[in-house]
Protein backbone atom coordinates (compact mmCIF):
# COMPACT_ATOMS: atom_id res chain seq x y z
CA UNK A 1 0.00 0.00 0.00
CA UNK A 2 1.48 3.48 -0.64
CA UNK A 3 0.64 6.76 0.93
CA UNK A 4 0.02 7.15 4.53
CA UNK A 5 -1.29 4.84 7.38
CA UNK A 6 -3.07 4.59 10.21
CA UNK A 7 -1.86 5.46 13.71
CA UNK A 8 -3.39 2.93 15.43
CA UNK A 9 -0.47 -0.26 15.18
CA UNK A 10 3.31 -0.77 15.42
CA UNK A 11 4.97 2.10 17.05
CA UNK A 12 7.97 3.62 14.53
CA UNK A 13 10.56 5.33 15.32
CA UNK A 14 9.07 7.47 18.13
CA UNK A 15 7.53 10.35 16.21
CA UNK A 16 4.30 9.43 15.40
CA UNK A 17 2.64 12.83 14.92
CA UNK A 18 3.88 15.64 12.38
CA UNK A 19 6.63 17.65 12.88
CA UNK A 20 4.53 20.84 12.07
CA UNK A 21 7.82 23.00 11.32
CA UNK A 22 8.74 19.97 8.72
CA UNK A 23 5.45 19.79 6.37
CA UNK A 24 5.72 17.19 4.08
CA UNK A 25 5.30 18.55 0.56
CA UNK A 26 3.00 15.28 -0.34
CA UNK A 27 0.28 16.91 1.54
CA UNK A 28 -0.29 18.57 -0.80
CA UNK A 29 0.14 15.88 -3.61
CA UNK A 30 -1.17 12.47 -2.37
CA UNK A 31 -4.54 11.14 -3.61
CA UNK A 32 -4.96 9.01 -0.96
CA UNK A 33 -4.34 11.62 1.40
CA UNK A 34 -7.31 13.82 -0.19
CA UNK A 35 -9.58 10.87 -0.35
CA UNK A 36 -8.99 10.35 2.97
CA UNK A 37 -10.16 13.89 3.74
CA UNK A 38 -13.22 13.61 2.36
CA UNK A 39 -14.11 10.98 4.76
CA UNK A 40 -12.45 12.23 7.73
CA UNK A 41 -12.30 15.34 8.14
CA UNK A 42 -15.24 16.50 5.67
CA UNK A 43 -17.55 14.07 6.62
CA UNK A 44 -15.83 13.73 10.07
CA UNK A 45 -16.29 15.37 13.30
CA UNK A 46 -15.82 19.23 12.01
CA UNK A 47 -18.47 21.85 11.35
CA UNK A 48 -18.91 23.02 7.88
CA UNK A 49 -19.93 26.19 6.79
CA UNK A 50 -22.85 26.36 4.66
CA UNK A 51 -24.40 29.75 4.39
CA UNK A 52 -25.38 32.80 5.45
CA UNK A 53 -28.80 32.81 7.93
CA UNK A 54 -28.99 36.17 6.13
CA UNK A 55 -29.34 34.03 3.25
CA UNK A 56 -32.15 32.34 3.97
CA UNK A 57 -34.28 34.63 5.69
CA UNK A 58 -37.96 33.48 3.87
CA UNK A 59 -39.44 30.12 4.69
CA UNK A 60 -38.88 28.01 1.56
CA UNK A 61 -35.40 29.71 0.45
CA UNK A 62 -32.82 27.61 -0.20
CA UNK A 63 -28.99 27.26 -1.04
CA UNK A 64 -26.68 24.17 -2.48
CA UNK A 65 -23.56 23.99 -1.35
CA UNK A 66 -20.41 21.67 -0.81
CA UNK A 67 -18.65 19.86 2.45
CA UNK A 68 -16.05 18.59 0.64
CA UNK A 69 -17.16 16.99 -2.44
CA UNK A 70 -20.36 15.79 -1.90
CA UNK A 71 -23.45 18.62 -2.47
CA UNK A 72 -25.09 19.40 0.14
CA UNK A 73 -28.39 22.04 0.63
CA UNK A 74 -29.78 24.16 3.23
CA UNK A 75 -33.02 24.97 3.52
CA UNK A 76 -35.78 26.40 5.46
CA UNK A 77 -38.98 24.98 6.22
CA UNK A 78 -42.60 26.52 6.31
CA UNK A 79 -42.51 26.93 10.26
CA UNK A 80 -39.03 28.71 9.76
CA UNK A 81 -36.34 25.77 10.86
CA UNK A 82 -33.57 25.22 8.86
CA UNK A 83 -32.39 21.87 7.91
CA UNK A 84 -29.36 20.60 5.89
CA UNK A 85 -29.69 17.75 3.52
CA UNK A 86 -27.21 15.54 1.34
CA UNK A 87 -28.38 17.07 -2.20
CA UNK A 88 -29.10 13.24 -3.54
CA UNK A 89 -32.03 11.90 -4.32
CA UNK A 90 -33.10 8.64 -1.76
CA UNK A 91 -34.31 6.57 -5.17
CA UNK A 92 -31.43 6.54 -7.33
CA UNK A 93 -28.44 9.33 -6.79
CA UNK A 94 -29.82 12.17 -8.57
CA UNK A 95 -28.85 15.66 -7.53
CA UNK A 96 -32.42 17.15 -6.11
CA UNK A 97 -32.00 20.83 -5.48
CA UNK A 98 -30.22 22.35 -8.86
CA UNK A 99 -30.50 25.75 -8.66
CA UNK A 100 -27.26 27.44 -6.33
CA UNK A 101 -30.24 29.17 -4.35
CA UNK A 102 -34.28 29.97 -4.35
CA UNK A 103 -37.55 29.57 -2.58
CA UNK A 104 -39.37 26.73 -3.30
CA UNK A 105 -42.41 24.84 -1.05
CA UNK A 106 -40.34 21.59 -1.84
CA UNK A 107 -37.62 19.69 -3.82
CA UNK A 108 -38.47 17.80 -6.56
CA UNK A 109 -35.97 15.06 -7.75
CA UNK A 110 -35.97 15.89 -11.89
CA UNK A 111 -34.86 12.36 -12.36
CA UNK A 112 -38.72 10.44 -11.55
CA UNK A 113 -40.14 13.37 -9.86
CA UNK A 114 -39.79 12.00 -6.39
CA UNK A 115 -41.01 15.26 -3.98
CA UNK A 116 -39.39 15.82 -0.94
CA UNK A 117 -40.48 18.49 1.86
CA UNK A 118 -37.74 21.01 2.71
CA UNK A 119 -37.05 19.11 5.50
CA UNK A 120 -35.78 16.08 3.81
CA UNK A 121 -39.35 14.05 4.47
CA UNK A 122 -40.09 12.23 1.16
CA UNK A 123 -43.93 13.23 0.54
CA UNK A 124 -44.48 11.38 -2.81
CA UNK A 125 -43.67 9.31 -5.73
CA UNK A 126 -45.30 8.89 -9.00
CA UNK A 127 -46.97 5.70 -9.76
CA UNK A 128 -46.86 3.84 -6.43
CA UNK A 129 -49.54 1.37 -7.25
CA UNK A 130 -48.31 0.67 -10.89
CA UNK A 131 -50.66 1.51 -13.35
CA UNK A 132 -53.64 -0.57 -13.54
CA UNK A 133 -52.80 -2.71 -10.81
CA UNK A 134 -49.11 -3.90 -12.80
CA UNK A 135 -45.73 -2.68 -11.38
CA UNK A 136 -45.37 -0.20 -8.70
CA UNK A 137 -43.43 -0.59 -5.14
CA UNK A 138 -44.12 -3.42 -3.32
CA UNK A 139 -47.05 -3.24 -0.97
CA UNK A 140 -44.38 -2.84 2.06
CA UNK A 141 -42.83 -0.04 0.48
CA UNK A 142 -42.74 3.09 3.04
CA UNK A 143 -42.36 7.01 2.12
CA UNK A 144 -41.03 7.17 5.59
CA UNK A 145 -38.38 5.50 5.08
CA UNK A 146 -36.70 6.97 2.13
CA UNK A 147 -36.00 10.71 3.50
CA UNK A 148 -33.23 12.60 2.09
CA UNK A 149 -29.91 12.37 4.47
CA UNK A 150 -29.93 15.15 7.09
CA UNK A 151 -26.79 16.01 8.02
CA UNK A 152 -26.91 17.94 12.03
CA UNK A 153 -27.17 21.83 11.48
CA UNK A 154 -26.21 24.44 13.81
CA UNK A 155 -25.86 28.52 13.73
CA UNK A 156 -23.47 30.45 15.39
CA UNK A 157 -24.52 34.77 15.16
CA UNK A 158 -25.81 33.97 11.80
CA UNK A 159 -23.69 31.74 10.17
CA UNK A 160 -25.26 28.09 9.30
CA UNK A 161 -23.03 25.02 9.96
CA UNK A 162 -23.57 21.24 8.81
CA UNK A 163 -22.02 18.18 9.87
CA UNK A 164 -21.86 14.29 9.52
CA UNK A 165 -20.54 13.42 12.43
CA UNK A 166 -22.88 12.50 15.45
CA UNK A 167 -19.76 12.82 17.98
CA UNK A 168 -18.50 16.53 16.49
CA UNK A 169 -18.48 19.05 19.97
CA UNK A 170 -21.09 21.22 20.12
CA UNK A 171 -20.75 23.78 17.55
CA UNK A 172 -19.80 26.98 20.43
CA UNK A 173 -17.73 24.46 21.61
CA UNK A 174 -16.31 23.53 18.53
CA UNK A 175 -15.04 27.33 18.19
CA UNK A 176 -14.28 27.95 21.37
CA UNK A 177 -14.17 31.13 23.21
CA UNK A 178 -11.57 33.25 21.72
CA UNK A 179 -13.10 32.14 18.24
CA UNK A 180 -16.64 33.16 19.50
CA UNK A 181 -15.99 36.51 20.27
CA UNK A 182 -14.45 37.44 17.34
CA UNK A 183 -17.57 36.21 15.45
CA UNK A 184 -19.63 37.96 18.53
CA UNK A 185 -17.82 41.06 17.02
CA UNK A 186 -18.14 41.11 13.70
CA UNK A 187 -21.89 39.56 13.33
CA UNK A 188 -22.74 41.76 16.50
CA UNK A 189 -26.25 43.03 14.47
CA UNK A 190 -28.66 42.19 11.70
CA UNK A 191 -26.37 41.74 8.32
CA UNK A 192 -27.41 42.52 4.42
CA UNK A 193 -25.39 39.82 2.08
CA UNK A 194 -23.91 42.15 -0.69
CA UNK A 195 -23.02 39.91 -3.37
CA UNK A 196 -20.67 37.46 -4.61
CA UNK A 197 -17.49 36.08 -6.35
CA UNK A 198 -15.86 32.92 -6.86
CA UNK A 199 -12.74 32.18 -7.97
CA UNK A 200 -11.03 28.95 -9.22
CA UNK A 201 -7.59 27.72 -7.92
CA UNK A 202 -5.51 25.30 -9.42
CA UNK A 203 -4.34 24.65 -5.70
CA UNK A 204 -4.41 22.28 -2.53
CA UNK A 205 -6.87 23.57 -0.30
CA UNK A 206 -4.59 22.92 2.23
CA UNK A 207 -1.80 25.56 0.76
CA UNK A 208 -4.98 27.92 0.90
CA UNK A 209 -5.31 27.06 4.70
CA UNK A 210 -1.81 27.90 5.18
CA UNK A 211 -1.99 31.25 3.52
CA UNK A 212 -4.55 32.09 5.84
CA UNK A 213 -3.07 31.62 8.67
CA UNK A 214 0.90 33.46 7.85
CA UNK A 215 0.58 37.01 8.47
CA UNK A 216 4.38 37.26 7.12
CA UNK A 217 3.12 37.51 3.59
CA UNK A 218 0.31 40.23 3.96
CA UNK A 219 2.25 42.91 3.41
CA UNK A 220 5.41 41.22 1.61
CA UNK A 221 3.93 39.40 -1.65
CA UNK A 222 0.81 42.07 -1.18
CA UNK A 223 2.70 45.37 -2.58
CA UNK A 224 -0.33 47.53 -2.95
CA UNK A 225 -0.04 49.70 -0.01
CA UNK A 226 3.64 49.78 0.25
CA UNK A 227 3.50 50.95 -2.86
CA UNK A 228 1.11 53.90 -2.42
CA UNK A 229 1.95 54.67 0.68
CA UNK A 230 -1.09 54.09 2.25
CA UNK A 231 -0.11 51.57 4.49
CA UNK A 232 -1.31 52.36 8.42
CA UNK A 233 -0.42 48.86 9.93
CA UNK A 234 3.01 49.26 11.45
CA UNK A 235 2.66 45.12 12.19
CA UNK A 236 1.09 45.83 15.07
CA UNK A 237 -1.28 42.54 16.25
CA UNK A 238 -1.18 39.07 16.63
CA UNK A 239 -2.27 35.18 16.27
CA UNK A 240 -4.72 33.77 18.52
CA UNK A 241 -4.59 29.90 17.98
CA UNK A 242 -6.92 27.58 18.99
CA UNK A 243 -5.88 24.01 17.35
CA UNK A 244 -6.47 24.48 13.55
CA UNK A 245 -8.50 27.79 14.07
CA UNK A 246 -7.04 31.09 14.41
CA UNK A 247 -7.83 34.48 13.76
CA UNK A 248 -5.24 37.47 12.75
CA UNK A 249 -5.66 40.74 14.04
CA UNK A 250 -3.84 43.75 12.76
CA UNK A 251 -3.96 46.95 14.63
CA UNK A 252 -4.04 50.13 13.07
CA UNK A 253 -0.82 52.11 13.71
CA UNK A 254 -0.82 55.48 15.85
CA UNK A 255 0.40 58.19 13.63
CA UNK A 256 3.34 58.02 15.04
CA UNK A 257 4.44 54.76 13.96
CA UNK A 258 3.79 54.78 9.94
CA UNK A 259 7.33 54.47 9.48
CA UNK A 260 7.10 50.53 9.27
CA UNK A 261 9.74 47.83 9.15
CA UNK A 262 9.46 48.00 5.09
CA UNK A 263 11.60 51.65 4.54
CA UNK A 264 14.21 50.62 7.30
CA UNK A 265 14.79 47.31 5.44
CA UNK A 266 14.19 48.49 2.30
CA UNK A 267 11.94 45.77 1.02
CA UNK A 268 10.47 45.57 -2.66
CA UNK A 269 9.37 48.80 -4.25
CA UNK A 270 8.27 50.88 -0.81
CA UNK A 271 11.22 53.35 -1.99
CA UNK A 272 9.38 54.99 -4.62
CA UNK A 273 6.12 56.37 -2.81
CA UNK A 274 3.82 56.54 -5.95
CA UNK A 275 0.34 58.43 -4.82
CA UNK A 276 -3.23 57.36 -5.70
CA UNK A 277 -4.87 60.06 -8.65
CA UNK A 278 -8.09 58.99 -6.41
CA UNK A 279 -7.66 58.47 -3.06
CA UNK A 280 -11.89 57.81 -2.62
CA UNK A 281 -10.55 53.72 -3.09
CA UNK A 282 -9.31 54.14 0.64
CA UNK A 283 -11.71 56.18 1.84
CA UNK A 284 -13.28 54.33 5.14
CA UNK A 285 -14.54 54.42 8.53
CA UNK A 286 -13.53 52.78 11.83
CA UNK A 287 -15.68 50.37 13.25
CA UNK A 288 -13.77 47.89 14.97
CA UNK A 289 -11.75 49.95 17.64
CA UNK A 290 -8.18 49.47 16.27
CA UNK A 291 -8.61 46.71 13.94
CA UNK A 292 -7.97 47.40 10.42
CA UNK A 293 -7.60 44.04 9.47
CA UNK A 294 -8.36 40.48 10.69
CA UNK A 295 -8.90 37.34 8.98
CA UNK A 296 -10.58 34.46 10.72
CA UNK A 297 -10.01 30.78 9.69
CA UNK A 298 -12.37 28.29 11.18
CA UNK A 299 -11.39 25.08 10.67
CA UNK A 300 -12.12 23.54 8.12
CA UNK A 301 -13.04 25.82 4.68
CA UNK A 302 -14.04 29.15 6.22
CA UNK A 303 -12.48 32.51 6.69
CA UNK A 304 -14.23 35.71 8.18
CA UNK A 305 -12.72 38.80 6.88
CA UNK A 306 -12.96 41.83 8.18
CA UNK A 307 -10.22 44.34 5.82
CA UNK A 308 -11.30 47.71 6.73
CA UNK A 309 -14.98 47.81 5.76
CA UNK A 310 -14.96 45.14 3.92
CA UNK A 311 -16.75 42.14 5.47
CA UNK A 312 -17.20 38.84 3.61
CA UNK A 313 -16.98 35.08 4.17
CA UNK A 314 -14.91 32.92 2.14
CA UNK A 315 -15.42 28.97 2.11
CA UNK A 316 -12.81 26.95 0.64
CA UNK A 317 -14.76 24.13 -1.91
CA UNK A 318 -12.43 21.41 -2.53
CA UNK A 319 -12.97 20.28 -6.19
CA UNK A 320 -10.12 17.58 -6.37
CA UNK A 321 -6.76 17.17 -4.74
CA UNK A 322 -5.03 20.53 -6.43
CA UNK A 323 -7.99 22.58 -7.11
CA UNK A 324 -11.09 24.64 -5.08
CA UNK A 325 -12.81 27.16 -5.45
CA UNK A 326 -13.31 30.31 -3.20
CA UNK A 327 -16.20 31.44 -2.69
CA UNK A 328 -16.78 34.62 -1.25
CA UNK A 329 -19.83 36.34 0.28
CA UNK A 330 -19.95 40.11 0.59
CA UNK A 331 -21.88 41.65 3.48
CA UNK A 332 -22.27 44.89 5.71
CA UNK A 333 -24.90 45.49 7.90
CA UNK A 334 -28.44 46.79 7.87
CA UNK A 335 -28.52 49.69 9.37
CA UNK A 336 -25.68 51.04 7.18
CA UNK A 337 -26.05 54.55 5.72
CA UNK A 338 -25.59 55.06 2.45
CA UNK A 339 -22.18 56.81 2.75
CA UNK A 340 -20.72 53.29 4.65
CA UNK A 341 -22.58 50.92 2.11
CA UNK A 342 -21.11 53.33 -0.53
CA UNK A 343 -17.42 52.39 0.46
CA UNK A 344 -18.09 48.46 1.31
CA UNK A 345 -18.93 48.63 -2.25
CA UNK A 346 -15.71 50.55 -3.60
CA UNK A 347 -13.53 48.36 -1.30
CA UNK A 348 -14.52 45.78 -2.91
CA UNK A 349 -12.00 46.64 -5.49
CA UNK A 350 -9.16 45.71 -2.64
CA UNK A 351 -10.10 41.98 -2.28
CA UNK A 352 -11.43 39.16 -4.01
CA UNK A 353 -10.14 37.57 -7.37
CA UNK A 354 -9.61 41.00 -8.54
CA UNK A 355 -8.54 42.13 -5.26
CA UNK A 356 -5.74 44.69 -5.59
CA UNK A 357 -4.57 43.34 -2.40
CA UNK A 358 -5.50 40.40 -2.33
CA UNK A 359 -5.26 38.65 -5.66
CA UNK A 360 -1.80 37.38 -5.74
CA UNK A 361 -3.34 34.88 -3.17
CA UNK A 362 -4.48 32.58 -5.81
CA UNK A 363 -0.95 32.96 -8.03
CA UNK A 364 1.19 32.43 -4.64
CA UNK A 365 -1.38 29.20 -3.77
CA UNK A 366 -0.38 27.98 -7.53
CA UNK A 367 3.25 28.74 -7.40
CA UNK A 368 3.63 25.96 -4.51
CA UNK A 369 1.35 23.56 -5.89
CA UNK A 370 3.44 23.39 -8.96
CA UNK A 371 6.75 23.47 -7.52
CA UNK A 372 5.77 20.71 -4.69
CA UNK A 373 4.51 18.51 -6.98
CA UNK A 374 7.35 16.37 -7.63
CA UNK A 375 9.61 16.31 -5.07
CA UNK A 376 6.88 14.62 -2.40
CA UNK A 377 10.01 14.08 0.31
CA UNK A 378 10.65 17.76 0.59
CA UNK A 379 9.45 19.20 3.02
CA UNK A 380 8.84 23.26 4.13
CA UNK A 381 10.39 25.28 6.60
CA UNK A 382 8.04 26.75 9.05
CA UNK A 383 9.85 28.03 12.58
CA UNK A 384 8.95 31.88 11.51
CA UNK A 385 8.24 33.01 15.36
CA UNK A 386 9.68 30.08 16.98
CA UNK A 387 8.48 26.19 17.24
CA UNK A 388 5.26 26.55 19.17
CA UNK A 389 1.78 26.56 18.38
CA UNK A 390 -0.20 29.26 20.85
CA UNK A 391 -1.01 32.75 20.77
CA UNK A 392 1.80 35.26 19.63
CA UNK A 393 1.39 39.33 20.01
CA UNK A 394 3.17 39.42 16.72
CA UNK A 395 2.47 39.29 13.16
CA UNK A 396 5.89 37.97 12.74
CA UNK A 397 5.10 34.23 13.07
CA UNK A 398 4.19 31.32 11.74
CA UNK A 399 2.49 30.10 14.80
CA UNK A 400 -1.11 29.32 13.47
CA UNK A 401 0.46 27.16 10.66
CA UNK A 402 2.65 25.13 12.76
CA UNK A 403 -1.12 24.62 15.11
CA UNK A 404 -3.26 23.82 11.92
CA UNK A 405 -0.52 20.90 10.93
CA UNK A 406 -0.45 19.52 14.26
CA UNK A 407 -4.35 19.45 15.06
CA UNK A 408 -4.32 18.01 11.01
CA UNK A 409 -2.26 15.14 11.73
CA UNK A 410 -4.34 13.99 14.96
CA UNK A 411 -7.73 14.51 13.43
CA UNK A 412 -6.74 12.52 10.08
CA UNK A 413 -5.11 10.17 12.67
CA UNK A 414 -1.70 9.46 10.05
CA UNK A 415 1.47 8.21 11.23
CA UNK A 416 4.01 10.24 9.77
CA UNK A 417 7.49 8.65 10.89
CA UNK A 418 10.34 10.43 12.18
CA UNK A 419 11.37 13.59 10.71
CA UNK A 420 14.98 12.87 10.24
CA UNK A 421 14.15 10.18 8.48
CA UNK A 422 13.93 10.50 4.40
CA UNK A 423 10.87 8.64 4.49
CA UNK A 424 9.03 11.49 6.57
CA UNK A 425 5.69 11.39 5.68
CA UNK A 426 5.95 9.25 3.01
CA UNK A 427 5.01 5.31 2.67
CA UNK A 428 4.67 2.82 5.93
CA UNK A 429 3.43 -0.41 5.86
CA UNK A 430 4.34 -1.45 9.05
CA UNK B 1 -31.57 58.11 -36.36
CA UNK B 2 -31.40 59.15 -40.20
CA UNK B 3 -30.59 55.82 -41.90
CA UNK B 4 -26.89 56.96 -43.26
CA UNK B 5 -26.02 58.35 -39.70
CA UNK B 6 -27.28 55.61 -38.25
CA UNK B 7 -24.56 53.76 -40.05
CA UNK B 8 -21.90 55.74 -39.81
CA UNK B 9 -22.75 56.36 -36.31
CA UNK B 10 -22.34 52.63 -35.72
CA UNK B 11 -19.32 52.09 -37.84
CA UNK B 12 -17.88 54.68 -35.33
CA UNK B 13 -18.61 53.26 -32.06
CA UNK B 14 -17.53 49.45 -33.52
CA UNK B 15 -14.16 51.10 -34.20
CA UNK B 16 -14.00 52.32 -30.58
CA UNK B 17 -14.94 48.99 -29.27
CA UNK B 18 -12.14 47.58 -31.15
CA UNK B 19 -9.54 50.48 -30.35
CA UNK B 20 -10.35 49.74 -26.72
CA UNK B 21 -9.64 45.85 -26.79
CA UNK B 22 -6.75 46.57 -28.91
CA UNK B 23 -5.33 48.93 -26.38
CA UNK B 24 -5.72 45.95 -23.48
CA UNK B 25 -4.26 43.39 -25.77
CA UNK B 26 -1.50 45.23 -26.98
CA UNK B 27 -0.49 45.67 -23.37
CA UNK B 28 -0.89 49.92 -23.83
CA UNK B 29 -2.57 49.74 -20.40
CA UNK B 30 -1.62 53.45 -19.96
CA UNK B 31 -4.12 54.83 -22.42
CA UNK B 32 -6.89 52.57 -21.48
CA UNK B 33 -7.79 55.35 -18.96
CA UNK B 34 -8.12 57.39 -21.33
CA UNK B 35 -11.02 55.56 -23.49
CA UNK B 36 -13.09 57.15 -19.91
CA UNK B 37 -14.31 60.66 -19.60
CA UNK B 38 -12.69 62.00 -16.40
CA UNK B 39 -16.38 61.10 -14.56
CA UNK B 40 -16.99 57.83 -15.73
CA UNK B 41 -18.42 54.08 -14.26
CA UNK B 42 -15.93 51.11 -15.01
CA UNK B 43 -17.65 48.40 -13.50
CA UNK B 44 -16.75 44.71 -13.88
CA UNK B 45 -19.48 42.68 -12.07
CA UNK B 46 -20.11 38.65 -11.73
CA UNK B 47 -23.04 37.72 -13.66
CA UNK B 48 -24.30 35.75 -9.99
CA UNK B 49 -24.66 39.31 -8.10
CA UNK B 50 -25.83 41.16 -11.82
CA UNK B 51 -28.75 38.62 -12.07
CA UNK B 52 -29.53 39.43 -8.11
CA UNK B 53 -29.83 42.64 -8.45
CA UNK B 54 -26.55 42.53 -5.83
CA UNK B 55 -23.93 45.30 -5.98
CA UNK B 56 -20.61 44.08 -5.58
CA UNK B 57 -17.78 44.11 -8.39
CA UNK B 58 -14.96 42.92 -9.47
CA UNK B 59 -13.57 46.04 -10.36
CA UNK B 60 -15.39 49.48 -9.66
CA UNK B 61 -13.60 52.63 -10.80
CA UNK B 62 -16.21 56.08 -11.21
CA UNK B 63 -12.89 58.32 -12.09
CA UNK B 64 -10.62 58.35 -14.55
CA UNK B 65 -7.85 58.57 -11.56
CA UNK B 66 -9.12 55.19 -10.14
CA UNK B 67 -8.66 53.43 -13.31
CA UNK B 68 -5.05 54.98 -13.81
CA UNK B 69 -4.48 54.02 -10.36
CA UNK B 70 -5.55 50.19 -11.15
CA UNK B 71 -2.91 50.36 -14.03
CA UNK B 72 -0.31 51.74 -11.60
CA UNK B 73 -0.73 49.02 -9.04
CA UNK B 74 -0.77 46.64 -12.20
CA UNK B 75 2.59 48.01 -13.16
CA UNK B 76 3.95 48.32 -9.67
CA UNK B 77 2.50 46.39 -7.22
CA UNK B 78 0.35 43.58 -7.70
CA UNK B 79 1.97 39.94 -8.41
CA UNK B 80 0.56 37.70 -11.11
CA UNK B 81 1.44 35.37 -14.18
CA UNK B 82 2.70 37.30 -17.27
CA UNK B 83 -0.15 36.74 -20.00
CA UNK B 84 -1.55 38.31 -22.57
CA UNK B 85 -5.64 38.40 -23.33
CA UNK B 86 -7.40 38.10 -26.78
CA UNK B 87 -10.69 39.92 -26.84
CA UNK B 88 -12.94 38.72 -29.17
CA UNK B 89 -16.24 40.91 -29.55
CA UNK B 90 -18.98 40.81 -31.19
CA UNK B 91 -21.40 42.58 -33.29
CA UNK B 92 -21.96 45.84 -31.06
CA UNK B 93 -25.57 47.08 -31.22
CA UNK B 94 -26.99 50.13 -30.61
CA UNK B 95 -30.04 50.17 -27.96
CA UNK B 96 -30.31 53.43 -27.63
CA UNK B 97 -29.17 57.29 -27.71
CA UNK B 98 -30.44 60.18 -25.29
CA UNK B 99 -29.01 63.82 -25.30
CA UNK B 100 -25.87 62.63 -26.39
CA UNK B 101 -25.71 59.41 -24.62
CA UNK B 102 -25.28 56.34 -26.95
CA UNK B 103 -26.15 53.45 -25.15
CA UNK B 104 -24.54 50.17 -26.98
CA UNK B 105 -24.03 46.48 -26.50
CA UNK B 106 -21.70 43.64 -27.41
CA UNK B 107 -21.03 40.51 -26.27
CA UNK B 108 -17.05 39.34 -25.50
CA UNK B 109 -14.85 36.75 -24.96
CA UNK B 110 -11.33 36.77 -23.42
CA UNK B 111 -8.72 34.15 -23.95
CA UNK B 112 -5.83 34.31 -21.74
CA UNK B 113 -2.32 33.18 -22.76
CA UNK B 114 -0.07 32.27 -20.15
CA UNK B 115 3.48 33.52 -20.52
CA UNK B 116 4.82 31.78 -17.09
CA UNK B 117 7.43 29.23 -17.20
CA UNK B 118 5.01 26.19 -16.05
CA UNK B 119 2.95 27.24 -18.62
CA UNK B 120 4.05 29.19 -21.00
CA UNK B 121 2.04 29.39 -24.30
CA UNK B 122 -1.00 27.91 -22.86
CA UNK B 123 -4.33 29.49 -23.86
CA UNK B 124 -7.90 29.42 -21.96
CA UNK B 125 -11.52 30.81 -22.38
CA UNK B 126 -10.69 33.49 -19.37
CA UNK B 127 -13.78 35.22 -20.01
CA UNK B 128 -17.54 35.83 -21.06
CA UNK B 129 -19.72 38.07 -21.00
CA UNK B 130 -21.28 41.42 -22.20
CA UNK B 131 -20.20 44.84 -22.52
CA UNK B 132 -22.74 47.56 -21.33
CA UNK B 133 -21.93 50.58 -22.63
CA UNK B 134 -22.86 54.35 -22.80
CA UNK B 135 -20.79 56.54 -25.17
CA UNK B 136 -20.51 60.19 -25.25
CA UNK B 137 -18.38 62.08 -27.87
CA UNK B 138 -15.99 64.42 -26.44
CA UNK B 139 -14.46 67.07 -28.93
CA UNK B 140 -15.77 64.22 -32.03
CA UNK B 141 -13.58 61.91 -30.01
CA UNK B 142 -15.94 58.83 -28.56
CA UNK B 143 -15.42 57.90 -24.69
CA UNK B 144 -17.23 55.52 -22.10
CA UNK B 145 -19.27 57.28 -19.57
CA UNK B 146 -20.27 54.34 -18.43
CA UNK B 147 -18.66 50.85 -19.48
CA UNK B 148 -20.44 48.23 -17.52
CA UNK B 149 -18.83 44.37 -17.90
CA UNK B 150 -21.26 41.56 -16.90
CA UNK B 151 -18.88 38.42 -16.42
CA UNK B 152 -20.79 35.43 -17.13
CA UNK B 153 -17.90 33.53 -15.82
CA UNK B 154 -18.62 34.05 -12.57
CA UNK B 155 -15.84 31.66 -11.44
CA UNK B 156 -12.70 33.58 -12.08
CA UNK B 157 -9.70 31.11 -13.20
CA UNK B 158 -6.87 32.11 -10.92
CA UNK B 159 -7.05 35.89 -10.95
CA UNK B 160 -8.20 38.91 -12.36
CA UNK B 161 -5.65 42.14 -12.93
CA UNK B 162 -5.93 43.14 -16.43
CA UNK B 163 -9.24 44.95 -17.24
CA UNK B 164 -11.41 43.66 -19.73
Amino acid sequence: MSGLTEIQGAQRNGHRTIDPTRVPYRVFTDPELYAREQEQLFRGPTWNYLALEAELAKPGDFRANFIGETPVFVTRDAKGELHALVNRCAHRGAMVCREVRGNRKNMVCPYHQWSYDLNGTLRGVPFRRGINGKGGYPADFNLAEHSLTPLRLATYRGLVFGSFSDSVAPLPEYLGPAMREHLDTIFNRPITVLGFTRQLIHGNWKVYAENNKDPYHGSLLHMFHATFGSYRSSQDGGMVVNGAHSKMIALRAEETQEVSAYTQESVGSFSKTLKLADPSLLASRPEFDRFTTTIQFLFPTLVVQQISNTLATRQIVTLGLDRFELLVTYFGYQDDDAELREMRIKQANLIGPAGLISLEDGYAVELVQRSVSYDKRATSFIELGGRGTGDQDSLVTETAIRAFWKAYGELMGLQWGDAADESYGTARAD
Amino acid sequence: MQRMKATELRAQIEDFTAAYVECLDTDHLEEWPDFFTERCIYKVIPYENAALGMPIPLIYGDSRGMLRDRVVAHRNANFFAPHLYRHLVGRVRIVGEESGVISARANYAVFRTTLDPSDYGRSELFSVGVYQDKIVFENGQPRFLEKIVVVDTSQIPTLLVTPL
